[in-house]
């Protein structure tokens, strides 16, 4: 029991960076239809982001630890921001209206040279950074077994939950959440009624980008090691995550997220963690084949 | 009028530069670097920060200058308009087709074939191979798969374990080989392919992953991270290339009567995947004209219309596939007996990202951009470190700006193979 439990606390801290991930994929996919597969360098930029900002501020001297965190949050989402926005700019802007393919193919291109980009300039070797908050809350014993939930779990939980709640006002009550649910039924219709296209793309961007930036400040926090390859399976299994929640519902990701962390997180505990990656693919697969739509999608409907 | 026109692109210019200084300021700007236990401390480099953003500017003016800024952020338009149709007419494309067959059979009898340039030929025929065979995929069905290496994992340890276990010789096995790789290409095709392309790409990315994760873990078959060793070479008609048979047999050298060298043996190689490669040509070629061929094409340029006529979407994506996955599987089991030992190094995604951008560069669906991409790319890494190390930083710059100026190939441009209606030059 209290190991279950304690498998549950950590499957649902890897939950909600996954489910931040998510977001971005479905989002972008809701309004133009295409997997941003540099989502998951974006992740890992905000990651790198987050580490040099949090050295830097060592070296200037913010000693006190709340004030150091979230200057390190809003500088990780503000340049990954900017990343996320040259990305649509260059890549995938000048290909819509291009063959199926195309933007795939470019957005692979893109993820391809953000890891590279990163490898040359910052090195391949894994970077660590010391723990920054330590301790936790013990929660209760059983059978010699103490169930420990720390302080760091209860931040990226509390946060997750504050960042999800925001996010979902902002496309519920906002002129430009209200834009993007235009665009995602019709961007033709929409363009027609006077919103700037164009621009509500860059905003989703942009919004994608900063929270999984946020994402990639907590696994740096979280785990204390990155490297430049993180992207690849977090990007993966944020996708799987938005699959399975179903791609384009914004409840979806973040559902989904939540049960691909705990899969993870219980396929790890009681099994074994080699496999724990195959575990998740195994689940889109399955997904895909028995519900395609997923959990909380509609079913697609293909128009010519 | 010219003022205005010149102020506004130096505004344009400003703009991208100041965007590429906040790009490059994190990341140029501030290495982290390893102080062994205790850490990671930084370093700033803000020279390069400083170049980076006067580069863009320059270059961002000179686009602006030329012109060809206003062409490139325009929509593209639909890229078969007859201007860019113009390919070269048939009979120069076979001959130059031929010239080149004739040219690389003759490669490693020419007086500056070196043991190394064959070995380099040998390599780059491989990804000809692995290209062509994605080509299948990408190119004339319009799948992307981006798990090709997958496929060609699967034929190299189906070859080595099948040499381990039941003695089967190259020969023997290679069909083996290639037919198990396809049963693997229908049995992950069939739940995904009757789905939208995307799941399709981010499927097999996964699965090339999974393949991965297994080879390296699943140690008592695989050998795990060591890999499998003593993968027998391919015979000539029975005949070894050894210095000695080994069970008293005779040899290729005592066969014909000629002195004994190590080089027999690597042209050897380069002749037997020479044969797969040009046998592989064929075969698509062959197919493209064939109704499922055609089916593919079809399929890959408008599915509802291909549905509405009657064709299943499913089965003829689901023949791509599996035909694509066998050509990868052969190439594998070839590569296993190149090298004689494999290991799961050798089958990452950056593997399937090289296949990828061969056949992106090359262009989609043309046999012939298949074969100069895989020259250039195979061969960049050979002029030096430098060329070694950006490779891939290139490979998705290029990728991305293919699909941005020239979405159907930088060296040559795929067109339908059968087409109603007059078809010029005729």
């Amino acid at each position: 029991m209290a190991y279950f439990v304690q498998q549950l606390i950590n499957g649902l801290t890897l939950g909600a960076v996954y489910g931040l991930i998510a977001i971005g994929y479905t989002m972008v996919y809701g309004i133009i239809g295409m997997i941003n597969f540099a989502h998951g360098e974006l992740y890992m930029i905000g990651a790198f982001v987050s580490l040099i900002a949090y050295l830097l501020l060592g070296i200037v001297g913010v000693s006190y630890v709340p004030l150091a965190l979230l200057l390190v949050l809003l500088a990780a989402m503000a340049f990954t921001a900017v990343y996320g926005w040259t990305v649509e700019r260059l890549a995938y802007r000048p290909l819509r209206g291009s063959f199926r393919l195309a933007p795939l193919i470019s957005a692979i291109g893109m993820s391809i040279f953000l890891q590279n980009y990163v490898q040359i300039l910052q090195g391949a070797r894994v970077k660590s950074l010391p723990p920054v908050i330590n301790g936790g809350f013990r929660l209760f014993e059983q059978g010699g077994f103490v169930v420990q939930m720390s302080y760091l779990q209860v931040i990226i939980i509390v946060l997750t939950i504050g960042l999800m709640a925001g996010f979902s006002m902002v496309i519920a009550a906002t002129p430009l959440g209200r834009a993007q649910r235009a665009c995602e039924q019709d961007m033709t219709m929409a363009a027609l009624l006077g919103i700037d296209v164009d621009r509500t793309i860059s905003w989703t961007f942009v919004i994608g980008a900063s929270l999984a930036a946020v994402a990639g400040m907590m696994v740096t926090l979280y785990y204390g090691v990155i490297d430049f390859f993180i992207g690849f399976l977090a990007g993966m299994k944020a996708f799987t995550a938005a699959v399975l929640g179903g791609i384009g519902s914004l409840p979806g990701a973040m559902l989904g997220g939540l049960l691909i962390g705990l899969i993870e997180a219980f396929w790890s505990g009681y099994f074994s963690s080699d496999y724990k990656d195959v575990a998740v693919f195994a689940v889109l697969v399955l997904v895909l084949i028995f519900r395609p739509s997923g959990l909380l999608g509609r079913p697609e409907v293909e128009k010519v | 009028m010219a003022a205005a026109r010149v102020r506004a692109a130096l505004r344009d210019a400003a703009m991208a530069a100041a965007v590429a200084f906040v790009l490059a300021v994190p990341l140029v700007g501030f290495e982290t670097v390893d102080f062994g236990r205790t850490g990671t401390g930084i370093a700033t480099r803000f020279g390069w920060v400083w170049i980076g953003t006067g580069g863009v500017f320059v270059v961002r003016l000179a686009l602006a200058v030329s012109g060809a800024a206003r062409l490139h952020w325009a929509k593209v338009g639909p890229a078969d308009s007859p201007a860019r149709l113009g390919s070269p007419p048939k009979h120069a494309r076979a001959l130059a087709g031929l010239l080149l067959v004739v040219f690389a059979v003759a490669l490693p009898f020419l007086p500056f074939a070196s043991r190394y340039l064959v070995d380099l030929a040998t390599t780059v025929l491989i990804y000809i191979m692995l290209g062509w065979g994605l080509n299948v995929v990408v190119g004339l069905a319009g799948l992307l798969d981006l798990g090709y290496v997958a496929f060609y994992a699967v034929g190299a340890y189906s070859f080595a374990l099948f040499a381990r276990w039941f003695g089967l010789s190259f020969w023997e096995a290679l069909p083996v080989s290639g037919v198990l790789a396809a049963a693997f290409g229908v049995v992950l095709g069939f739940p995904v392919l009757r789905l939208r392309g995307d799941y399709l790409a981010i499927v097999t990315l996964g699965f090339g992953e999974m393949i991965r994760i297994i080879l390296l873990n699943w140690s008592r078959v695989t050998g795990g991270p060591n890999g499998l060793l003593g993968i027998p070479k391919p015979s000539f008609f029975g005949l070894p290339l050894l210095p000695r048979a080994r069970d008293g047999g005779v040899t290729f050298h005592q066969f014909f009567h000629i002195p004994f060298s190590p080089q027999q043996s690597i042209v050897f190689l380069y002749f037997v995947i020479l044969f797969l490669a040009l046998v592989t040509n064929a075969f698509t070629l062959r197919l493209r004209r064939l109704p499922i061929g055609r089916a593919w094409e079809a399929l890959r340029e408008d599915e509802i219309a291909c549905r509405a006529l009657g064709i299943d979407p499913t089965k003829v994506k689901l023949s791509a596939f599996a035909i694509g996955a066998m050509l990868g599987g052969f190439a594998g089991a070839f590569f296993a007996t190149r090298l004689g030992f494999i290991s799961p190094e050798s089958f990452t995604f950056q593997e399937s990202a090289t296949i990828l951008a061969i056949v992106v560069l090359g262009g989609m669906g043309s046999q012939m951009g298949v074969v100069l991409a895989a020259i250039v790319l195979v061969t960049l890494p050979e002029f030096g470190r430098a060329f070694a190390e950006y490779r891939m930083l290139l490979f998705g710059a290029a990728m991305v700006a293919i699909m941005v100026w020239r979405p159907r190939g930088l060296l040559a441009q795929r067109a339908p193979s059968i087409r109603l209606g007059p078809a010029e030059g005729r």
